[in-house]
């Protein structure tokens, strides 16, 4: 997914008439997709989460414009629901969020075009996360280089701007719902990871890590409480990436590496 | 010095942004930097996938087996089956999301009005 780069096809040139505005609105358009919906199913549910471990209205709409990666946010929901401190929940966070720099150095080079000032990438770069992430890979090669920084800012501010609101809305309603309702609301969270990890793994190893890691939290937070998040996520991890070591080693040819697409 | 730990109205903001904000715009910041310098399949970033991956799982399995709210009443049993069937409708279903999720809290509230 990362080497196509050169492989796209020359680009056309616009007509007049298709303006960064244009553009901009496409990207704002291409949110209103499947990925789009079950995003929002998922913040529907990380409202109900925010909700539930004591954070206010105001506090997870703001956690949602200013973290934008849902897993960061739940596994920071996870540490202030456990009383960790600001540096264990730090960490924590950091540690789960250590995807977001392959990502962001894997759609820089398609967004850029000769002129795009540094400051640009820096401020659109705030809006990547998973979903916008597939979505522009997908949308990219049918928008002209120049008008890609309008397409992202389109498509990533209404992703964040439109699941702000929905956090909100949920916060304002969520009282109202019948307690199984309020259940099955909580349940989102885990059952969209559970698929979305599952969908979004780029090698085998990936599906190990998510296997390991779901034995582990439990155990680990009956063991070492307040630390079992990083204790799961160092072992379940470095396992994992061991046997990745150890598959490789006994399959130098590398038929392994991409024996896994991502799911669309 | 925990979220709750002081009774100020910006605490918990201090905390989100200590916490949140600068744990997860400094990679996407250093991705920038960065540029093309990284290659996707490098063993680092395997590694750095793996652990971030584990991290996340044993999150979510920690909100099925000791959730809190209107689920911690639920059965065990009935939790673990639900998100079970959904992923195994996920799979059957050529890996659709939506499949898994409409699945597992069809699971999930049936068990609840039946139980």
């Amino acid at each position: 997914m990362s080497e196509n780069g050169s492989a796209r096809p020359v680009q056309a040139k616009q007509p007049p008439s298709e303006t960064r505005l244009t553009w901009y609105l496409r990207g704002v358009r291409r949110c209103f997709s499947v990925p789009g919906l079950v995003l929002v199913s998922a913040f529907i549910g990380f409202a109900g989460l925010a909700r539930e471990a004591g954070l206010t209205l105001e506090q997870s709409v703001f956690m949602t414009g200013i973290v934008w990666a849902l897993p960061a946010q739940v596994v920071l929901v996870g540490a202030v629901l456990a009383g960790n401190s600001l540096p264990a929940a730090a960490f924590a966070v950091a540690l789960s969020s250590v995807r977001l720099a392959p990502m962001v150095v894997a759609l820089m080079p398609e967004m850029r075009a000769e002129k795009t000032r540094p400051w640009v990438l820096y401020l659109l770069s705030h809006f990547v996360a998973v979903t916008s992430w597939v979505l522009a890979m997908e949308s990219f090669r049918h928008v002209p280089r120049d008008m890609r920084t309008a397409y992202y800012a389109g498509l990533g501010s209404t992703l964040v701007l439109g699941n702000m609101c929905v956090v909100a809305l949920v916060f304002l309603l969520a009282s109202r719902l019948p307690p199984p309702l309020a259940a099955a609301l909580f349940f989102l969270t885990p059952i969209y990871f559970l698929t979305s990890l599952w969908g979004s793994a780029r090698e085998r190893a990936g599906h190990v890590a998510m296997v390991l890691g779901l034995l582990s939290g439990p155990v680990f937070h009956l063991l070492v409480p307040g630390f079992d998040l990083l204790a799961a996520g160092v072992v379940a991890g470095g396992l994992s990436y061991g046997w990745h070591r150890l598959r490789k080693r006994r399959d130098p040819g590398g038929t392994m590496r991409n024996d896994r697409e991502r799911a669309e | 010095m925990s979220f709750g730990a002081l009774d100020a109205w910006w605490w918990p903001y201090v905390f989100i942004l200590a916490a949140g904000w600068l744990a997860t715009d400094s990679w996407r910041f250093l991705g920038v930097y960065l540029g093309g310098k990284m290659s996707e399949d490098s063993d680092i970033l395997v590694f750095v996938r793996c652990v971030a991956t584990a991290l996340v799982a044993a999150v979510i399995a920690n909100l099925v087996v000791f959730p809190g709210g209107a689920l911690a009443g639920s059965p065990l049993a009935l939790r673990i089956g639900a998100a079970a069937i959904g992923f195994a409708a996920y799979l059957a279903a050529g890996k659709r999301m939506i499949v898994g999720i409409v699945s597992a809290e069809a699971v999930l509230l049936a068990g609840l009005y039946l139980l």
